[in-house]
């Protein structure tokens, strides 16, 4: 059994990690607010662009634009969207397994973040560009990543752009998600129809035909289509980084909270050997007095 | 008939409610919108959008964007919506002088992206002054 001092120097070695923990803790929880408030706020716009695009497309189904025209290519580029510091739970692996999931397996990476732009360096994968977005994230830093994207498609280096990012659910849950960022395209989720954005929470009602929705177009459609179709692949850019931080946040909060936890739990469970084997050491003590007194009288 | 109004821009939804009227800053000049018009959706560029809310009328300044009229509803949605408050001419004149440095400093290597979003600012910040200006 290890002696006193040993479990001493072990409670105080315990206790430095937690007060470390404990402030990574407060300011991931800091940030973790900032980024939830940042990631809700634009869910808004982003469903309310979604919804125009979807009336547009629905009434004039001839008009058409480069984004939208289906292509039959299989040359992939993913937007993979991860963190650019660990402790944050299983955030990174569960993002990286979703990708080789549901991505061609030639496909090439444009990465946000460090963490899987080294895992992807490591198996071998063509990293084409990589950005680095500062916290919080403002909306002008990630259009140059947006215009690259469609660079590469509108040049056609590439028939599909995906994005990879964690869906911000709540504080303790972030799912990974890939969606197709190009060709924009109709998808059915159950009764709705959604384009595939911001994962599936963002659908659109999908109208019977209701003369209400029959629309004409200032300046023309064309013009209409020209302008709110980069718009909407910037603003689906935006928003997924946008996701990305507030999980990455909320996640390195949890893990933080769980790790100060299981350090004073630690330490409590120390505390209660040191102060065991301490009485122990007392009796054993006063025995060895009182054996002493009762040998000399 | 009601018409329900929704402001959104990224930061936040600033306006949803009922309202009796519209004026809103198309692309090819103001547009009036009461209950029932017709289908329409529209370019925004920066200017003054104007609605009639329980008997009066409010007046935000608003950047470049989109807006869908249906017969009850308009849906507006923009990067910029300030009541006359809420500006600083200040701040937006430094906006625009730090563009146009910017502009003129690296205009020829610069995409045409880059160009289009300073000008967005130059012009997104000019109505903003223009409007509380007016407003005093």
């Amino acid at each position: 059994m290890a002696n006193l001092r040993d479990i001493r120097r072990r409670i105080k070695s315990v206790k430095n990690t937690a007060q470390i923990t404990r402030a990574m803790q407060l300011v991931a929880a800091a940030k973790m607010k900032r980024a939830q408030d940042q990631a809700l706020a634009g869910r808004e716009y982003a469903l309310r662009l979604t919804q125009m695009i979807y009336d547009v497309r629905r009434n004039f189904v001839e008009e058409t634009h480069p984004f939208i025209e289906p292509r039959h290519g299989k040359r992939e580029l993913v937007l993979l969207i991860s963190t650019d510091k660990g402790l944050c739970g299983a955030l990174n692996t569960n993002l990286a397994r979703k990708v080789k999931a549901l991505t061609q397996a030639d496909a090439d990476f444009v990465t946000v973040g460090r963490k899987l732009r080294v895992m992807c360096e490591k198996l071998g994968k063509k990293v084409v560009a990589d950005f680095t977005v500062r916290d919080p994230v403002p909306f002008s830093k990630t259009r140059p990543i947006a215009t690259f994207l469609s660079q590469q498609y509108l040049e056609g280096n590439y028939d599909k752009i995906s994005i990879a990012f964690t869906s911000f659910v709540n504080t303790l849950r972030q799912e990974p998600e890939v969606v197709t960022l190009l060709p924009i395209h109709g998808h059915r989720y159950g009764e709705h129809q959604a384009y595939e954005s911001i994962g599936k929470g963002f659908s659109v009602e999908e109208h019977k035909h209701d003369p209400e929705r029959d629309y004409s177009f200032e300046p023309s459609v064309s013009e209409v289509l020209a302008a709110i179709l980069p718009l909407y692949v910037n603003y689906q850019v935006f928003q997924a980084v946008v996701e990305s931080r507030a999980s990455e946040h909320s996640a390195r909060m949890v893990a933080m909270k769980s790790a100060t936890d299981n350090a004073d739990k630690f330490i409590k469970e120390l505390t209660l050997e040191y102060n065991k084997l301490r009485q122990g050491a007392i009796t054993s003590e006063l025995l060895e007095i009182t054996t002493a007194m009762k040998a000399m009288e | 008939m009601p018409l329900q109004l929704d402001i959104v821009t990224p930061e936040k939804k600033v306006f949803s409610d009922i309202v009796e009227n519209v004026y809103l800053p198309g692309a090819d000049g103001e547009i009036g919108v009461l209950p029932m018009h017709a289908g329409l959706v529209t370019a925004l560029k920066p200017g003054e959008l104007r609605y009639l809310y329980n008997g009066h009328v409010t007046t935000l300044a608003v950047g470049s964007g989109f807006a869908e009229i249906t017969q009850t509803k308009v849906v507006v949605l923009t990067d910029m919506a300030l009541g006359e408050a809420e500006i600083d001419i200040q701040t937006a004149e430094e906006a625009i002088q730090r563009a146009q440095e910017k502009l003129q400093s690296i205009e020829h290597s610069m995409g045409a992206e880059e160009v289009a979003y300073l000008q967005g600012v130059i012009s997104k910040s000019t109505a903003a002054i223009q409007f509380k200006r007016k407003s005093r």
